[in-house]
């Protein structure tokens, strides 16, 4: 996938600017909050699954050769196969291989976020494959030509009436002048035409929640059963995967699944959670005759041993963008990439580059509700601090944000003369603003002032003000 | 090759080459012990409440439970579940001996075909393996008795379980699943394991939940009353 990311602020701009996109948005960004918050009050040892949930991630991921190599040995015992893929060059690679291998004409997918990050659809079409998204989400994007704006809801930013129009302009062989009634009608109709599409596809691509290495088992979750289809009905079952999804045990997977489902839709268990191991059995009367996973790195080895490992321990719930602020205003589009918000500002810029990602760990408040709701209580700002960092040691920014942190840099290591220098601009900030009480306009304060006014000084520093008070305190 | 690159790189990452053989012995002891962690309260009551929660879960997440005191009326509760929807008598049943074992043949009008599910069917029967009360969820796990597309190609699933198999917690229903089925198979499990939480559902349009999004829009429970400690 093409990264938009550099042109962040020209994408946030054209979203504020979209008038369908924030009704999206005001729809549904109080909705996630308050069902999380419901769910995570209905279990009380809530907070005590959040440290076992990081402690098998951190206990995973300081073994994961162990656990990599365990996993493939048993799925390999139950018959699959593994295919270990470096980039991402390797895995668009090594399924199409499969794919051409098995005289594969159509493709049903499972929504997978390394099939965004593979571009597998792409691939699949140059290759005169068809590939079919089956998550309603998914599908509706497919036939819009965009991608996922979400990464647990992907037409997040769509209406009802986009929809509407998506599915008149596509399915041409229905009356053009059907009338959907209610919700119910757009579903039934992708059900329908969905339904064919299992039936018919060679082979099924899925994603995989977790890699269970004690049984060599992958794991989907879903709420529609598109995945499930998907991986039972073709007669080969592909699932895309990379390396952080592994766990140890199924008990350590039943434990990050009582976060999951209550972080990411505040639901306390997704509706299909199913664990697959190897393909049919030889007295199975269902399920593929082939399952291959592809495990995949693309970077995110050089991210073990760094100050970005703990976002290794990601389990995907959204949970940091369904509160997000930012997310919340510009929406996922805005940000370039595969993955939108705080996940996404500091898994980017690891995946792609700092210098194509570097504007998304700017784009935040640091106002920690990310981490503050993170199942797995991943560090989320101060990793975007570390980005930041680099950002700026790599001289990536723009040379007026650059010369403006050098100044103040200067004067942050001379206490003495900040304080001179913070007294004189206050003092003056006072003595022009008395009249009106506030700024409408301001030398190297445009971007403030464009939207709101900047309240005038007392013309004295918090400093000063401290001192005098401490001396009152003690007389 | 990518194996070797993508392990070494995580070894580099981790600052120290393959593992020492006597902590590749201590991990191999966790995945043999796979010890359980916390289990949450809810599901740490009297087995009649379990049951009572089991049934309180299902019905949250938009199924349907109902009791029967014994296997000898299933048959009556299929049939009359299918009249009140308005649905056909015939379903797709799973191969179970329990299943074959009810009286199908008291209910004439019933039609049925075991086997797996195909596209133009609109009801199936299932065999539950278990129920997790936790979070009213059933274990199905897919084979040759329990085909998986029974859970998936109808619009209505019908499951038949027995309430001594709803356990507190999902940990507990995978036991009898390690038990029953992974150990005779040498440890490896079913092909298939389902986890179901009611009926397929999507709120992908508008973030408004709609039931029957592709699997199936109903989910009725069976609950054949076989536990005399279960009983209320």
């Amino acid at each position: 996938m093409l990264a938009t990311s550099p042109a962040f602020k020209e994408n946030a701009a054209h979203a504020m600017a979209d008038a369908g996109l924030q009704k999206a948005l005001a729809r549904t960004r109080p909705q996630f909050p308050a069902k999380r918050a419901a769910a995570v009050a209905n279990l009380p040892e809530f907070e005590q699954l959040r440290d076992i949930g990081k402690g098998i991630k951190d206990h995973t991921l300081a073994h994961l050769d162990f656990y990599l190599e365990t996993f493939a040995a048993n799925v390999e015992r139950a018959g699959g196969q593994v295919h270990w893929c470096s980039t991402a060059d390797d895995a668009r690679a090594a399924v199409l291989g499969i794919c051409e291998r098995v005289g594969a004409r159509t493709v049903t997918k499972g929504k997978s976020m390394i099939s965004e990050e593979l571009g597998i659809n792409q691939h699949l079409e140059a290759h005169g494959i068809v590939p079919v998204e089956t998550d309603l989400g998914e599908y509706i994007l497919q036939l819009r030509h965009e991608p996922p704006s979400h990464i647990i809801a992907p037409a997040f930013h769509l209406n009802r009436e986009d929809w509407e129009e998506s599915f008149r302009k596509s399915h041409t062989d229905l009356p053009a002048d059907r009338v959907f009634h209610e919700r119910r009608d757009i579903l039934t109709e992708a059900r329908t035409r969905l339904r064919e599409k299992f039936l018919a596809a060679d082979v099924g691509i899925t994603g995989a929640n977790f890699l269970i290495a004690e049984t060599g088992t992958s794991v989907i979750v879903t709420n529609e059963g598109n995945g499930d289809l998907t991986q039972t009905l073709p007669r080969v079952h592909i699932v895309l995967a990379s390396i952080e999804k592994t766990v140890p045990t199924l008990e350590d997977t039943i434990s990050l699944l009582r976060l999951l489902a209550r972080s990411a839709t505040g639901q306390d268990f997704s509706v299909y959670t199913t664990f697959s191991t190897g393909p049919r059995r030889a007295e199975d009367v269902d399920g593929p005759e082939e399952y291959h996973v592809i495990l995949l790195d693309n970077g995110r080895s050089a991210m073990v041993g760094t100050e970005f490992q703990p976002m290794l321990r990601c389990i995907r719930c959204a949970a940091c963008i369904n509160h997000c602020p930012v997310y919340g205003t510009v929406g996922g589009h805005s940000y370039g990439w595969v993955y939108p918000g705080p996940m996404g500002s500091v898994l980017t810029p690891s995946l792609i580059g700092v210098d194509q990602a570097g504007q998304l760990p700017n784009a935040s408040t640091f106002c920690g509700k990310c981490e503050s709701v993170c199942p797995m209580k991943i560090p989320l700002p101060n990793m975007m601090r570390h980005w930041r960092e680099r950002e700026f040691e790599r001289h990536l920014g723009p040379q007026g944000m650059r010369t403006g942190l050098s100044v103040w840099a200067w004067f942050a290591r001379r206490p003495a003369m900040y304080r001179l220098a913070t007294r004189v601009a206050m003092a003056g900030l006072g003595l022009l603003g008395r009249r009106r009480g506030k700024f409408s306009s301001l030398p190297l304060a445009g971007g403030w002032t464009e939207g709101r006014d900047l309240p005038a000084t007392e013309g004295h520093t918090f400093f000063a003000r401290y001192a005098r008070e401490q001396r009152a305190g003690r007389a | 090759m990518s194996k070797d690159a993508m392990l070494g790189a995580i070894r580099r990452g981790l600052r120290r080459g393959p593992l020492p053989r006597d902590q590749v012995l201590g991990l191999q002891a966790r995945l043999a012990a796979h010890p359980r962690h916390l289990i949450p309260g809810r599901s740490r009551v009297a087995r009649p409440e379990q049951i009572a929660l089991f049934i309180r879960n299902v019905e949250k997440e938009f199924g349907s439970v109902v009791r029967v005191p014994s296997p000898a009326a299933v048959p009556g509760a299929v049939a009359d579940y299918l009249a009140a929807q308005n649905l056909p008598p015939s379903f797709a049943m799973a191969p179970h001996p329990e299943l074959q074992a009810l009286p199908w043949d008291e209910r004439p009008l019933l039609q049925r075909r075991e086997g797996k599910a195909v596209a133009s069917d609109q009801v199936t029967v299932q065999h539950g393996f278990a129920g997790v009360a936790e979070t009213g969820t059933l274990m199905l796990p897919g084979g040759p008795r329990r085909p998986t597309t029974l859970n998936l190609l109808a619009e209505t699933e019908i499951v038949v379980l027995r309430a001594s198999r709803i356990v507190g917690a999902y940990e507990e229903a995978f036991d009898l699943l390690r038990a029953e089925l992974a150990e005779p198979a040498g440890g490896m499990l079913p092909r298939n394991v389902m986890l179901v939480t009611g009926p397929s559902r999507s709120a992908d349009i508008e973030s408004t939940l709609e039931l029957g999004a592709h699997g199936p829009r109903r989910l009725h429970v069976v609950l054949i009353d076989d536990d005399d400690a279960a009983r209320a």
